[in-house]
């Protein structure tokens, strides 16, 4: 369990995070939704010690981050697998390159092992033939996929994505969550997505924390989302007319 | 609050002076932290070994061609400008070989060829690593739990050992383009030039350029591998921090150029 109290953040003059307490559990897809600004970013780098908070404390299964010297740190790291907003592939790689990368640093593995984990991750993410182009040659989702292939190689403990599906097609989109829901459940792993895509949260949304100007505005699950009369919430939720209806019918066939 | 809130003339003061002062002080203090951290957590060898090999070819082969042609024509227009100023019948002409020498040896291969190594070698340095900054490459890299700064700057300092050889090629083309000069354009027999070539010979001369040099390498490996490492922004920034940093390289290059001038020779 990945327990958060009290996170607070600022840039200068500006409080992102103001106070976000909250948890999440082994074996379930947890989302980070909110507008765009609210602070999702900043919140998940916080989580991975890339942004340094003023206060609170981050609970990695009992391991206090903010306590652990550099070299625990680092091997704390190795258990997460993170895909970056921007992808943030190594563009001086290839596909392989960078998916094998993680396994030529941290691993003993032979090259052929090496391979075949690699075969195995792209196909997962439904790359099969883009082996040897170089991340400039792809399009942004084969980049998208590519880094969660790159995230989830070393069998991960936790996963963090920062809107894995954003810019995909809708088709891409649901086959990429279903893929992280698969993986997360396979292999009981802690895993946080940040998003603002209510496709994912329909589809994912085992427990959905909403943030709003940098607070955590609402929390709960998927089936909640639907009942609450937070308004922040639901002005949220349902900015979209087809949301809307949605929402209506399911309230409709429930009374 | 660091600085507390004053007015009038000790306003001007604090604004001119000390807050600069301050940055510069941190800025050596945050440089210092990031050498440090370069030698921790090492890289495994066989990953480590294809960067080195990799920067080698990117920091000192690819530089080669233009050292050598940079010290030709300097070494030529030493020679030139040394026999055109020998007016004094009563100095011999072997002063003209003398003088190339010494010049090339003690500073123009060293320190010219540096500050252009700043220029070029320390753009690429900056732009390189500030691209993976901008683009969260670093981050990504330490996400995974890797010493971003050993996996990329300890291969550049380890490759950059290598440039006293490539300052030992400047100083020979040197010497050769002032050779071509001086004897070609009939300034100089080539027996007067040699003779002024080894005229009160120094070998600590050399010495005292190659540990410039070393020196030299470490500042053009780490002072760009710094504004890269620490910048911020975008695309539009990484170009300014190269900016930048050829500059900071360039003057720390020279500052302790007089430095170890003082100290080694004076
Ligand atoms: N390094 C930084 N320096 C200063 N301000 C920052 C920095 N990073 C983020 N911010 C500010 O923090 C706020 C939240 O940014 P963040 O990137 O977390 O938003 P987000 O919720 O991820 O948005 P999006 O959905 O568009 O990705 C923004 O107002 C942004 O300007
Ligand atoms: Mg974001």
């Amino acid at each position: 369990m990945i327990i958060v109290e009290n996170l607070h953040k600022s840039f200068g003059e500006d409080h992102i995070l103001k106070g976000i307490s909250t948890s999440f559990e082994k074996g379930k897809t947890s989302l980070v939704i909110g507008q765009s600004g609210s602070g999702k970013t900043v919140f998940i780098k916080c989580l991975l010690g890339l942004i340094t908070p003023e206060e609170g404390t981050i609970d990695f299964d009992g391991k206090i981050y903010s306590q652990l010297n550099s070299n625990e740190k680092r091997e704390l790291r190795q258990e997460i697998g993170m895909v970056f907003q921007g992808s943030a592939l190594f563009d001086s790689m290839t596909v392989e390159g960078n998916v094998m990368f993680p396994l030529n640093m941290f691993t003993q593995q032979s090259q052929s092992e090496k391979e075949d984990r690699v075969n195995f991750v792209l196909k997962r993410v439904n790359l099969v033939d883009a082996h040897h182009k170089y991340p400039a040659e792809l399009s942004g989702g084969m980049q998208k996929r590519v880094a969660i292939a790159r995230a989830i190689v070393m069998n991960p403990k936790y996963l963090f994505c920062d809107e894995p599906n954003s810019g995909l097609d809708p088709k891409t989109a649901i086959l990429i969550d279903n893929l992280i829901q698969e993986i997360t459940k396979e292999y009981d792993i802690i895993t946080v997505i940040n998003s603002h895509d209510m496709n994912s949260v329909m589809e994912i949304g085992e427990k959905i924390v909403f943030l709003q100007h940098g607070e955590k505005a609402w929390e709960g699950t998927k089936e909640d989302i639907f009942k609450t009369d937070n308004e922040a919430v639901t002005s949220f939720v349902y900015s979209s007319e087809l949301f809307k209806k949605v929402r209506q019918m399911y309230l409709e066939e429930r009374t | 609050m660091l600085f507390p809130p004053i007015q009038g003339e000790l306003c001007y003061f604090y604004a001119t002076t000390i807050i600069p002062l301050m940055t510069y002080l941190s800025a050596i203090g945050s440089y210092s932290i990031m050498v440090k951290e370069v030698f921790k957590k090492p890289t495994k060898w066989p990953i480590m070994k294809s960067l080195i090999f990799k920067e080698i070819d990117e920091l000192i082969f690819n530089s080669l061609g233009i050292i050598v042609f940079i010290s030709l024509f300097i070494g030529g227009v030493v020679t030139i400008q040394t026999a055109l100023n020998l007016e004094n019948p009563l100095i011999p002409v072997s002063l003209i070989g003398f003088a190339t020498r010494q010049s090339v040896v003690l500073e123009f291969a060293p320190t010219f060829t540096s500050i252009i190594m700043a220029g070029k070698v320390g753009s690429y340095i900056t732009s390189s690593i500030g691209t993976m900054r901008v683009t969260e490459q670093i981050d990504a890299l330490e996400v995974m739990g890797v010493n971003s700064l050993n996996y990329l700057v300890f291969p550049k300092i380890i490759a950059m050992l290598l440039y006293p050889f490539a300052i030992a090629i400047a100083m020979y083309m040197g010497i050769l383009g002032g050779w071509m000069a001086g004897v070609w354009g009939n300034f100089t027999s080539s027996a007067d030039f040699i003779e002024g070539l080894q005229m009160d010979f120094d070998p600590y001369h050399v010495t005292y350029s190659f540990i410039k040099t070393l020196v030299f390498a470490f500042v053009i490996a780490t002072v760009p591998s710094y504004h890269g490492y620490f910048m911020k922004g975008g695309a539009l920034d990484v170009g300014k921090a190269s900016t930048t940093s050829f500059v900071w390289t360039s003057v720390v290059i020279i500052i302790l150029n007089f430095i170890l001038t003082q100290l080694l020779l004076g």
